[in-house]
Parts: structure tokens; C-alpha cells; sequence
């Protein structure tokens, strides 16, 4: 028994059956939902007249398409407001919690999930969002699903999964100043690439990942889809049980040690088998940033825009179509490359260390002139502790807008959009063509921190050089 | 536009084919975003590949009028990977697509198809590309796809398929639809339910 990884010990604890296909029945003990991916999956569960199993489990907040300049209701856009009113009704009908507009507990599902306790380590996590890898950080199983699976576990609490097999990457040393857990994410991707992780769940340690903030793990395990792995999970350790600790849903008195026996007990044994392993040197890592058009194209600020004749056969052709519709030509610094518009916000990096680790750069120096920046906090109560600090007057007063929680500019399905061939510095996840809403936008994926920089300049900043300050 | 969606055993799809080119092609450019607002799948076939077709001005695949009624998609590497959007498969089976062969699929979105008895198979480069040559060279032949052989066929040529045992069991028995196989024992479900220390108080003996 001494040989099994945290994903074994989760997997375990959590199947139903084997199903006749030979795939797993696995229960989900933690289920978000959301206005985009799920009512569909409520008019699946009328149609086939089945209802919600355990609406305990099931959990709802409101984020992709709520505008964050004003969150009256109703919302401008009637099709949007449509969808929050459908969840609603859907969430009254089956007796599910919502935290929506007008709540404190409002916000973007991975952000808002773990600020109320509602991740916890040794948990099976499933949302309709590609992007529920990020509670992996707290050593759970956390992966993203569609729609009809929105409907089985609603219906049955259930799914019908395959085992993964588990890649532990194992990161050295310590990030350096301004290199922050995006920066080592993105490094990742790089060199794995965006498909490398496909059938695999991504287990990060290793000194580096342990010296990371619950804030910065979420960052990365949020983005191990973006590397194919389906989830990503970091063993639980005292960061988590201190982050965990008083949160709303948090477990109490007597069971909170409990708890943590059971947490600890979690944790991939030091003898652990792994499918693959792969070391690497965080303190090496620089401050990095994408230039193309998947987040596998990422370079370090000091390197050039590669010349796509020279790299390895698969990646040549979508290299020259990134070249092309980023318009940026081979060999070509990265630095200094100018941007329309900066974005901080989004899953990834729209949490309070985010901001903060943002605002030190910006205070104190002004938003270059005709560059549009803005702040979209990832939460209700990440807009309220930082409001608290003081640093909605820092950004607001160096020329940010600050808007209201959501998704934003993330993928555009709100307001906030590129027009045209603008170019962004953003700290979402996803710099694919059209992503954040104009059909030729283009996207540079880099650290909040990085964008911050990047507003000041008016250009690809090097980050570092306003550390030295 | 075809709308009888697959149900049932899935054992043979027959029909004609063509191909989208390119590898890592996201689900955000299969249908974008803005297309997400809605609390129903049913326009989605029109607005499959969306920016893509406006870019291309009628030359896209899924604009081209000897490709209207094929039924087969050819494509490359890591095929609908990023956003887990359902909404991607929901659009290529609205337009018309019933069977997906590729070198790879991203995972979220081979599990999307399953769920719609969308099969997707896959085969090796050198299969893809030599079946996505005999495609283009005629538009207007028929292909059979035999899930027992795992093979597609034009009668002159086949082409070798891969697909796990999984997935291949359940289209086989028609028993890709997971609700109804998922609630068979719900017993079993309550059981597990029971014994999750998070759920049940951290109790230690449970
Ligand atoms: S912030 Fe972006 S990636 Fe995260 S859930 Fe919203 S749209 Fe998805």
C-alpha cells in the first residue's frame, strides 16, 4: 500500500462500478455549474423526467456572461439575461445553492468555489468548464466536463470516466523575482507541449511548487488543460489546510483534525509509482510570455519570436500560421512588441495575490496614452479585500478602469471585447485565434504582473526592471 | 440540414466525406464563444466554424456546395482541444457530421462526441493524410465506416482505425448514452456516498 499517488487514493475512494464498457462509474462529491454549460443539460433532465440525485453537491454561481460595468438587472443584453434567469429558475426548481448577482459569494466558479471551502483535498470535482483543473491545487480530482455529463451528474452524482495515467512534474530550486507561478505554468506548456498532456493527470511538486501560495497553485494546475492534461493536482500540504482553515464550508471544531488525518493521508506516497516523470529547474525560468496562437507558443521576454523553419517538424506549420496572424516575423524580440489593450482578471490570475503583485508595479507610474488596461477581479470578495488594500484607487488612479467580477475579456462573451486587429497583454489562459471576442483580436498570455508592466510601457515589458526600482 | 440525430447501436455510418486541415484546432474557432449565449443547442449547426467561414468568404469546407450532406470529417492532430464547450460537438452534428477520423482528439471532446454517438477514431499521420488525399481527389464518392472492422472504405481502398475498447463497446451496444447506465444501480451509488469521510463528518470507521 505504500506505492499508490494521490489520483490512485482519490480514485479509489470515489468509484461506483466498473461499467460494462469497461469505464469506471465515479461518483462526483463536488459539482459546480454555470450559466453556459448547464441548461441544457436541466432540459435533458426534464425531457428524460429524472431529477437532481444529491442537490447538495451541486453548487451555482453566474460568471461567463455577466457585464462588469453594470451588473443591474436586467442585464442589456437580453440573450444574457435570458441565461441568468434559466439558471435561476433551474437552480429554484432543484433546489440548488446559487450564489448569484448580488451576492457576496458571486464570481468566476474557480475562484469562488475555493474562497467559500467548498474545495477540499480528497474531493472528485466536475464543472461543465475545461478550466476545473484548478482545484486539483487543493489535491482533489478535478476535471472539466460537457454538457451531457453536466446532465449524468446531476442525474446520478456520477460519471463514466477512464482512468488517467499520472505524470509527476517535479519542479527544483525557487521561482526568481518576477517570475511568478504563470510564468512557470506557461514554461511548462512550452516545453510539453499543448497536447503532451493528453491521458494524463499532471501531479506538480517538487520545492518550487510547495513554495507556491494556494493563489499561485491554483494558477497552475488551472492551466495543466491548456498542456492536454484533463486535470492536474498538487499534493495537500499545510498551505492548503492554512488556506482551507475558517473558510465558510471549511470542516469545524472536532473534524477539522479529523479532516486533516484523512488530507494528510492523501498525499502520494514518497515510494509512489508514476506513469512518467519529468524534472525541471524553477529557478531558471524566466518571465515569460505567448506569442502565438496556442499557449504552447510561449517564449521567455529575452528570447525571439522563433523562426518556424527551424523547429521541430510537427511544429513548424502552426508556428507560421501564428507568425501570420499575429503579425509578428521571425526572430523579432518579443520585448517591446506594442499592445492595445492590458487585461487583469480571469481564473488564472483574477485572485487577490494577482492584484496586488499587479498594483506594485502600477503605483505610482500612469497607463501609457492610448492603452486601454483594466482590472476584472475574479470575485466578489476578491473586488472586497482588495478594495480593502486600497488597490482599486492604485489601479483607477494610474488610468485602469476597475470593473465588477466575471469573465470578461477572458473569452468576450460580455461586453468586454478586442475590436478588430487589436493586440492584448492578458493573465487569462487562452490566446486562440478570436478568443477574446473580435475575430482577428490577438492575444499575448503573460503574468498579471507582466501586464501591469506592459500598461505602464504601452509595450512587452520586462517586469524585473521595475522590481529594481 | 440533417436532423436525425444518431441514436442506438452506431455499427456502420456511410456517406460522403471531406476534410478540415490543421492541427490543434480548438473548439473556440469550431464555434466561438458569442454563439454560447443561448439555453439551447438547436442553432448551432449554422454556426459551426463561424470566424473561420467569414475569413475564407465561401471557400471554408462546411461552405462549399459539394461538401453539403457529406456526413464525414477528416482532420488533423489534438482536434477540439481548449474549452470543454459541448457546444462544439452539438454544432458538427447539427450541421450534419456523424463520424469524426483524426490523428488525435483532445480528450474532452472525444468524450463530448461519445456522448452524442459521434464516434471519433483515429490513425496513424501517414493514415490521416493518405485518406484525407483520396477524400479530396473526389468529393462525390461514398464511404463506408465498419465499426467491427474498424476500418472506412471507399470499395477500392480501406484505411485501418483505431479506437479504444471503451468507447468501442459502448457504440457498439448503443450504450454510449451514460444516464441511463449510470442510474442502473443506484444503491451502489448511495453506498459510496456513505463511505466518503467528507461527506459523512470525517467519521474515521466508515
Ligand atoms: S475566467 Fe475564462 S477560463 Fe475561467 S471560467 Fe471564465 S471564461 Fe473560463
Amino acid at each position: 500500500m505504500s506505492s499508490r499517488t494521490l489520483y490512485d487514493k482519490v480514485w479509489n475512494f470515489h468509484q461506483v462500478k466498473e461499467l460494462p464498457g469497461g469505464s469506471t462509474q465515479l461518483f462526483i462529491g463536488l459539482h459546480l455549474i454555470h450559466e453556459v454549460t448547464s441548461p441544457q443539460a436541466f432540459s435533458a433532465l426534464n425531457e428524460k423526467k429524472l431529477g437532481v440525485k444529491f442537490p447538495n453537491l451541486t453548487v451555482a454561481t453566474v460568471d461567463h456572461i455577466v457585464p462588469t460595468s453594470n451588473q443591474q438587472r436586467p442585464f442589456s443584453d437580453p440573450l444574457a439575461e435570458e441565461m441568468l434567469a434559466t439558471l435561476e429558475k433551474n437552480c429554484k426548481t432543484h433546489k440548488i445553492k446559487f450564489h448569484g448577482i448580488g451576492s457576496d459569494s458571486q464570481g468566476v466558479v474557480h475562484v469562488m468555489a475555493p474562497e467559500l471551502g467548498l474545495t477540499q483535498p480528497g474531493m472528485t470535482v466536475a464543472c461543465g468548464d475545461s478550466h476545473t483543473s484548478t482545484h486539483g491545487a487543493f489535491g482533489a480530482i478535478a476535471f472539466g466536463i460537457g454538457t451531457s455529463q453536466v446532465r449524468d451528474v446531476l442525474a446520478s452524482q456520477s460519471l463514466a470516466m477512464n482512468k488517467l495515467k499520472v505524470r509527476r512534474i517535479w519542479v527544483e530550486g525557487e521561482l526568481q523575482k518576477g517570475v511568478y507561478a504563470k510564468d512557470l505554468i506557461l514554461h511548462i506548456i512550452r516545453h510539453l507541449g499543448v497536447k503532451g498532456g493528453v491521458g494524463f493527470a499532471y501531479e506538480f511538486a517538487g520545492p518550487a511548487i510547495e513554495k507556491l501560495s494556494m493563489e499561485g497553485r491554483m494558477t497552475i494546475c488551472n492551466m495543466a488543460i491548456e498542456g492536454g492534461a484533463r486535470c492536474g493536482y498538487i499534493n495537500p500540504d499545510e498551505t492548503t489546510f492554512e488556506y482551507i482553515k475558517g473558510k465558510e464550508h471549511a470542516p469545524k471544531g472536532k473534524e477539522w483534525d479529523k479532516a486533516i488525518s484523512w488530507w494528510k493521508s492523501l498525499a502520494s506516497d514518497s515510494k509512489a509509482t508514476f506513469d512518467d516523470e519529468i524534472q525541471l529547474d524553477g529557478s531558471s525560468i524566466e518571465p515569460t510570455v505567448t506569442w502565438g496562437i496556442t499557449p504552447g507558443q510561449g517564449i521567455s521576454i529575452k528570447e525571439t519570436i522563433p523562426n518556424p523553419d527551424l523547429l521541430p517538424k510537427n511544429e513548424q506549420q502552426i508556428a507560421k500560421d501564428a507568425c501570420k496572424y499575429m503579425n509578428l516575423k521571425p526572430d523579432e524580440p518579443i520585448e517591446g512588441q506594442s499592445i492595445d489593450v492590458c487585461f487583469i482578471g480571469s481564473c488564472t490570475n483574477g485572485r487577490l495575490s494577482d492584484l496586488q503583485e499587479a498594483s506594485k508595479i502600477v503605483k505610482g507610474n500612469t497607463v501609457a496614452a492610448g492603452i486601454r488596461a483594466f482590472v476584472v477581479p475574479g470575485s466578489q470578495k476578491v473586488a472586497k479585500e482588495a478594495k480593502e488594500k486600497g488597490l482599486d484607487k492604485i489601479f483607477l488612479k494610474a488610468g485602469f478602469e476597475w470593473r465588477e467580477p466575471g469573465c470578461s475579456m477572458c473569452l468576450a462573451m460580455n461586453p468586454d471585447k478586442l475590436e478588430g486587429r487589436q493586440i492584448s497583454a492578458s493573465s487569462s489562459n487562452r490566446n486562440f485565434k478570436g478568443r477574446q471576442g473580435s475575430a482577428n483580436g490577438r492575444t499575448l498570455l503573460m503574468s498579471p504582473a507582466m501586464v501591469a508592466a506592459a500598461a505602464i510601457n504601452g509595450k512587452v515589458t520586462d517586469v524585473r526592471k521595475f522590481l529594481q526600482k | 440540414m440533417n436532423q436525425k440525430f444518431p441514436k442506438g447501436e452506431i455499427k456502420s455510418i456511410q456517406g460522403r466525406s471531406f476534410t478540415i486541415k490543421g492541427d490543434d484546432i480548438d473548439t473556440d474557432r469550431i464555434i466561438p464563444a458569442r454563439f454560447l449565449k443561448c439555453v439551447s443547442f438547436s442553432a448551432l449547426g449554422e454556426q459551426v466554424f463561424a470566424d473561420d467561414r467569414k475569413e475564407l468568404k465561401g471557400n471554408h469546407p462546411f461552405d462549399l456546395d459539394h461538401n453539403k450532406g457529406a456526413n464525414i470529417l477528416i482532420v488533423n492532430d489534438n482536434f477540439g482541444c481548449g474549452s470543454s464547450r459541448e457546444h462544439a460537438p452539438q454544432a458538427l452534428m447539427r450541421w450534419g457530421i456523424r463520424l469524426i477520423i483524426g490523428e488525435s482528439f483532445a480528450e474532452i471532446f472525444f468524450g463530448n462526441c461519445l456522448a452524442l454517438g459521434i464516434p471519433c477514431l483515429t490513425a496513424s499521420k501517414e493514415e490521416i493524410v493518405k485518406l484525407q488525399n483520396l477524400v479530396e481527389k473526389d468529393n462525390n464518392q461514398i464511404w463506408e465506416f465498419n465499426l467491427k472492422n474498424l476500418s472506412i472504405s471507399n470499395q477500392k481502398e480501406t484505411v485501418k482505425l483505431i479506437l479504444d475498447e471503451g468507447p468501442y463497446k459502448m457504440l457498439y451496444s448503443g450504450k454510449w448514452d451514460a444516464t441511463s447506465q449510470l442510474l442502473d444501480e443506484e444503491e451502489k451509488i448511495n453506498k459510496t456516498f456513505k463511505n466518503l469521510p467528507y461527506l459523512n463528518n470525517f467519521k474515521q470507521e466508515i
